[in-house]
């Protein structure tokens, strides 16, 4: 093979992984031996042949086809990585650039971001463009979410402990050493073998504590409890205790559906909150339950939910609309599509702290026949009461 | 056993000898990953003709299939191996009156029960080993994969390591409904296996249903091409494509008329919404659309 072709396949799988996929040393051999057997006739062919080897998962496919694109074929590279470095603002209307292209543009091209500054009108624009994007309200809203005291989250800590009760635990399809059960013959043998007579071993389903999915909602009538209930989250998805721990995957919504199961991995709750609000791009703005559910189980459902989950639905049930509102029944349909998809769903309603509280609102009502459970949500002290009231049948 | 494929091309047209009509990007991941044995890792929508491949590579390459359904708790004794514990206990009784049986005796070859995996490596041919569903079963089972799925080999702890002569060709299939982990995918040629476009689902059409006309086999590729651009919960793959051609064909249809479609779109859709979604108005529309497409 050409020394420059191999070159360049190395120069690409490395730009690749500056763009965030995970290439690696491996995997550039793997690309390189394959294209020894052929593949390098016709373009498709050769994309095809680089696609098979460094692509691990479909969601890279449209930043693997853009780096493609640009790293094999056009001329005009550095014009068109410049384009790409220079304000959305000055883009055609109607054709925004999908927002990899910038990572992109840093991975092919690190030391484009140092070259020479643009003028300042560029720069005001810049500024302008981000205003609109990021609104200071929102900016200023996320304060809400500083960072816990040691109290607090000491308190949140407890109180997670007790919440396992929430989580009861269920047998799995394997199988553990136990005092009475079924004969485990593989232990019983290695006993017998080792002295004289038969000894019994016996084994029994090993528990596994159901899987957890949390949806919450983060819109503007939730945003006094949005953090502590993000802490919340967080609390579930890094137990102190790792025994019994359940597996959890963590949406937020408002107007739109966000994953921050792997935001929420970072093992500090206040970095990991901050992390979330800095990916969140609907703090306290509306609400549309309906939408982000619909969302949720038409794109997430099937690879998140596991059949015996417990899901964690947090929200006010605000939505907009009165009874005969299209939302409102789109909102009883998706609820019921989950309720049949999971073991348990669990409402956690802040709106339950006020006394004599009646469903009134449309949303609310469409959705309380679909859950299992409709729990109080508004403070520590609450979630408290809720542990209590689980712990005793 | 037939030779490997010598190209991307022969690949491809070894393939739809076999009635499958593959793009060109799986014939190049497929042509790779038979060249380089590497295991091929596949991903896509239920019923787009991942599990086929395996299926088409044991006819084309003639060769055996072995295929391992995952599920949940599916652990080593029921994929790999399994020791033949009531034989054992037999041999022990039987060994206390005569002379005593050591326990190196005891975990031979003739107490082991191979399953699946290991019969792959075992074979004197390498055989077509399909690992279907692999995001069914859990994630310790994926570790235990990782062995084999590099060094084709698989490690007994009382007999010790099992090499396989030849390599099996693996095809691994998920249909997603978890990530898999990097580690197994990292030994993988990866493909995506999405919805075939119109050319490529009436190619396929033809060569699996042949007894549908040419005329009802565009109006029934037109009208599933359709449906797929609706937001629907679960969207027909090629499967039900075909599926519902012969149950047309049953039903001694010649062309799509909204009471056939109606009568048969539970072949297509699996969901009583999607159902409710597309019976009525939503057909009507489609099948107008497909007619418009047909003859103009």
């Amino acid at each position: 093979m050409a020394d420059h072709l191999a070159t360049n396949v190395v120069h690409f799988s490395r730009v690749l992984r500056d763009a965030g996929l995970r290439v690696g040393t491996d995997r550039i051999e793997l690309c390189l031996q394959a294209l020894q057997l052929g593949g390098i006739a016709s373009r498709r062919d050769f994309k095809a042949t680089l696609a098979a080897c460094l692509l691990d998962r479909q969601e890279h496919r449209a930043l693997f086809e853009q780096a493609f694109h640009i790293f094999w074929r056009d001329p005009d590279l550095m014009g068109r990585v410049m384009a790409m470095l220079l304000p959305r603002a000055q883009a055609k209307p109607g054709t925004p650039p999908p927002p990899e292209n910038r990572r992109l543009a840093d991975a092919l091209f690190p030391q484009a971001a140092k070259l020479p500054q643009p003028p300042a009108e560029e720069q005001a624009r810049i500024e302008l463009d981000a205003t609109l994007t990021w609104s200071q309200r929102e900016l200023l809203r996320q304060r809400d979410f500083e960072t816990m005291t040691v109290a607090e989250w000491a308190q949140a800590k407890r109180l997670l402990a007790q919440l396992q009760t929430l989580f009861p635990r269920r047998p799995t399809r394997r199988w553990a050493p136990a005092a009475q059960g079924r004969v485990a013959w593989r232990a019983s043998l290695r006993a017998s073998a080792r002295g004289p007579g038969l000894a019994l071993r016996r084994e029994r389903p090993r528990l596994r504590v159901a899987p957890l999915l949390i949806l919450a909602d983060i819109s503007g009538s939730m945003s006094r409890y949005s953090r502590m209930l993000l802490h919340l989250a967080h609390g579930l998805a890094n137990p102190q205790q790792q025994r019994h721990a359940p597996r959890v995957a963590s949406f937020v919504f408002g107007t739109r559906l966000t994953p921050i199961t792997r935001l929420l991995r970072q093992r500090d709750p206040d970095l990991a909150v901050a992390a979330v609000s800095r990916r969140v791009a609907d703090w306290s703005g509306g609400t549309r339950i309906s939408a982000c559910l619909h969302e949720f189980n038409q794109h997430w459902a099937r690879r998140v939910l596991p059949a015996d989950a417990t899901v964690l639905l947090i929200t006010d049930g605000l939505e907009q609309g009165a009874d005969d509102d299209p939302r409102c029944e789109a909102l009883a349909r998706e609820a019921a599509r989950l309720r049949l998809r999971c073991r348990q769903l669990i409402w956690l309603n802040p709106l339950l702290r006020y006394e004599g509280f009646e469903p009134k609102a449309a949303g609310i009502r469409a959705l309380l026949p679909q859950v299992s459970q409709h729990l109080p949500a508004h403070n520590l002290a609450s979630l408290e009461q809720l542990a209590a009231m689980l712990r005793t049948p | 056993m037939a030779a490997l494929p010598s190209s991307i091309d022969d690949c491809a047209a070894g393939l739809l000898a076999h009635d499958y009509v593959a793009e060109r990007e799986l014939a190049c991941a497929v042509f790779l990953a038979l060249r380089l044995q590497r295991p091929l890792f596949l991903e896509g929508e239920p019923g787009t003709g991942k599990t086929e491949i395996a299926k088409t590579l044991a006819a084309l390459l003639d060769r055996p299939l072995i295929r391992l359904q995952c599920y949940e708790g599916l652990d080593m004794a029921s994929a790999a191996y399994e020791w033949n514990y009531a034989r054992q206990m037999l041999e022990i009784q039987a060994a206390k009156e005569g002379q005593r049986l050591s326990s190196d005796e005891l975990f031979t070859r003739r107490f082991l029960i191979p399953r699946a995996l290991l019969q792959a490596l075992e074979m004197p041919g390498p055989p077509v080993l399909l690992i279907d569903e692999l995001d069914r079963a859990d994630e310790p089972f994926e570790a235990f994969l990782l062995e084999l799925l590099s060094d084709f080999q698989l490690t007994i702890p009382e007999l010790g390591t099992v090499s396989a002569a030849a390599p099996p060709i693996v095809v691994i299939t998920s249909n997603r409904t978890r990530e898999i982990h990097d580690a197994v995918k990292r030994r993988c040629l990866y493909h995506w296996v999405g919805f075939p476009d119109a050319a490529r689902e009436l190619a396929i059409l033809q060569r699996r249903v042949p007894g549908a006309g040419e005329a009802l086999a565009r109006q029934i590729v037109g009208f599933i091409q359709g449906l797929r651009g609706i937001d629907l919960y679960k969207l027909p793959g090629i499967a039900e494509t075909i599926e519902w051609s012969r149950a047309l064909l049953e039903l001694n249809a010649l062309v799509l008329d909204p009471e056939t479609v109606h009568m048969t779109l539970g072949v297509l859709l699996k969901y009583q919404d999607d159902i409710a979604k597309v019976q009525g108005s939503e057909a009507a529309r489609l099948l107008e659309q497909v007619r418009v497409a047909t003859h103009g």
